[in-house]
């Protein structure tokens, strides 16, 4: 802290009451307190602490016992991955980056005051809030008939966890000859390639066990949103008659005794259904008002990731409208901006003006080949966003040098996330 | 080969100073460093096959970065990734990750759940 600052708490000490408070908390280490401890939220508070040297006080407030990872987890229903080789330990982040991990979860957050209300029943005081909330889903424009039902019953597994095992089970107990239908909201979604990559790994699994099954794809899109000929290749090469592809069908109606759908041209029975419900930000952004972008997605500036909506609040990752996709990489590059900048503010210090990173992403088509995305993010100050940098683009080909890399690709961020 | 690398370094070496103002370009290159860990692992030490960048002399990475830059598209992620970036950055990174001591071998690796937590 700075002296200057002392000298100005002091004097206002006398004057004000009550003030010693606000003056011990100061003098103190200042305190960041993260929510949400995913790819974003974990990467933020570990960063924070290292760049900092451990100057800055960091709470990280996570109501999961353990970090199961949505990149790799498609592979678990292809039975190519287990869910204990995508679910991790919070372990080192308090035991080696002394981060003070509360197992809990936010049911107020007071921008005025600079506090946030847990579910313990605790309050906790910050100099900087981070929300890291991820994303929720929108039910609303189906039919309200199948309600909590639909829910419990056509799994997403959009956040990996005890849906990925669960859809792992109904695609095992589905009879031979059954339908797997998968539906694709429009964008923006967690994950742009993630269905098309799903299809893969559930058609490897059909393939190998109930090869007179299909997997239905219905996309909300006009077409495939990520990889596009790459994904064409590999479902035409590796599992031809296995994946029907329909673009431009939004799925509309359920009947879930019938098991059967609609969607906008069309009516198609299921055996299992697996709805990938449209998103928006985090429930914890909606539900504080902080979702400014047409109500679904959070507003910040892209320079600190800092809200538009409320001073002292940062938020990254998959709840924010960046235009970028919603991607673990961008995640961690993001909370690394936010870090730093984070860090300059606490010192009175302009923030890097101009952050740029990158995005690699790779997708599985089968146990051992995959292909990737790959592009530089660079800050253009006129529109005040993040920009592809030239450059960027696809593989040629899937491979099984990039299933190799896919492999340490994870193994490393999982390790730069949570190590 | 080596006398144009050793020119590259040169002309680079000049603009070094130009780069260090305000601390700005510290934080600049760290972050964008960061961000490379996701495939080259923390700090560039990479625990899986995809290599390290820790410890790789400034040579070494200039080459190899502009080798990257200046080939035609090969639909690779790091011809990908350095046509996206500026000269100066990729210097940047290169004294970034020269600084860093190489990965210690046989890391183990991250945080499975059978750390008892």
């Amino acid at each position: 802290m700075k002296r200057r600052r002392f000298n100005q708490l002091a004097l206002a000490s006398l004057i004000l009451p009550g003030a010693w408070r606000s003056i011990a908390r100061a003098a103190s280490a200042p305190r960041v307190l993260v929510v949400g401890a995913g790819f974003a939220g974990a990467t933020v508070a570990k960063y924070l602490r290292i760049w900092s040297k451990g100057s800055i006080e960091v709470i990280l407030v996570e109501p999961g016992r353990e970090f199961v990872s949505c990149p790799v987890s498609n592979l678990v229903l292809g039975g190519n991955r287990s869910i204990q080789d995508i679910t991790h330990s919070y372990h080192a982040l308090v035991q080696h980056q002394g981060i003070q991990m509360r197992h809990a979860s936010v049911t107020g957050i007071d921008v005025n005051k600079r506090k946030v209300s847990l579910d313990d029943g605790s309050n906790l005081h910050y100099d900087k809030l981070v929300l890291a909330p991820g994303i929720s889903f929108d039910y609303s424009h189906l039919n309200a008939l199948a309600g909590t039902e639909l829910q419990q019953h056509f799994l997403h597994a959009w956040k990996a966890g005890a849906q990925t095992s669960a859809l792992q089970q109904q695609l095992q107990a589905m009879p031979d000859g059954g339908v797997f239908a998968i539906t694709v909201p429009a964008l923006p979604y967690r994950c742009p390639p993630g269905p098309y990559e799903r299809a893969c790994q559930v058609a490897y699994y059909l393939q190998r066990h109930k090869p007179r099954s299909k997997v239905l794809v219905l996309d909300a899109n006009p077409a495939i949103t990520s990889k596009r000929a790459l994904f064409e290749k590999a479902w035409a090469e590796l599992y031809p008659g296995l994946i029907e592809y329909q673009p431009g069908s939004e799925l509309g109606y359920i009947d879930p005794g019938k098991r059967m759908l609609a969607t906008t041209f069309d009516r198609h029975k299921f055996d299992v259904l697996n709805l990938i419900p449209p998103q928006t930000a985090g429930r914890l952004a909606l539900d504080n008002g902080l979702a400014n972008a047409e109500g679904r997605w959070c507003d910040v500036d892209y320079v600190t990731y800092e809200s538009t909506q409320a001073q002292h609040v940062h938020i990254l990752g998959d709840a924010l409208d960046s235009g970028l996709p919603k991607s673990a990489h961008i995640a961690t590059s993001e909370a690394k901006v936010c870090a730093s900048a984070i860090i300059a503010m606490l010192a009175d210090e302009p923030p890097d003006p101009a952050p740029v990173f990158a995005n690699t992403c790779y997708s599985y088509v089968s146990a051992d080949e995959a292909m990737h995305v790959a592009n530089v993010y660079r800050y253009d100050e006129k529109s005040r966003e993040m920009k592809p940098a030239q450059g960027g683009g696809v593989s040629h080909a899937r491979s099984a040098g990039e299933a190799r890399e896919a492999r340490s690709w994870a193994v490393n961020i999982w390790h730069d996330v949570l190590g | 080969m080596m006398h144009m690398l050793r020119a590259a370094i040169l002309s680079v070496a000049c603009l070094l100073p130009v780069l260090a103002w305000a601390g700005k370009t510290d934080s600049h290159a760290r972050t964008l460093a960061a961000s490379c860990a996701a495939c080259h692992g923390h700090e560039g030490q990479s625990r899986g096959e995809i290599p390290s960048l820790a410890g790789s002399t400034t040579a070494n990475f200039l080459g190899k970065m502009k080798h990257y830059r200046d080939m035609p598209d090969d639909g690779s992620v790091m011809n990908q990734h350095a046509k996206g970036l500026t000269w100066e950055e990729i210097v940047a990174l290169a004294d970034y990750f020269a600084a860093i001591a190489p990965a210690a071998a046989g890391g183990r690796e991250c945080c499975q759940k059978t750390d008892g937590q």
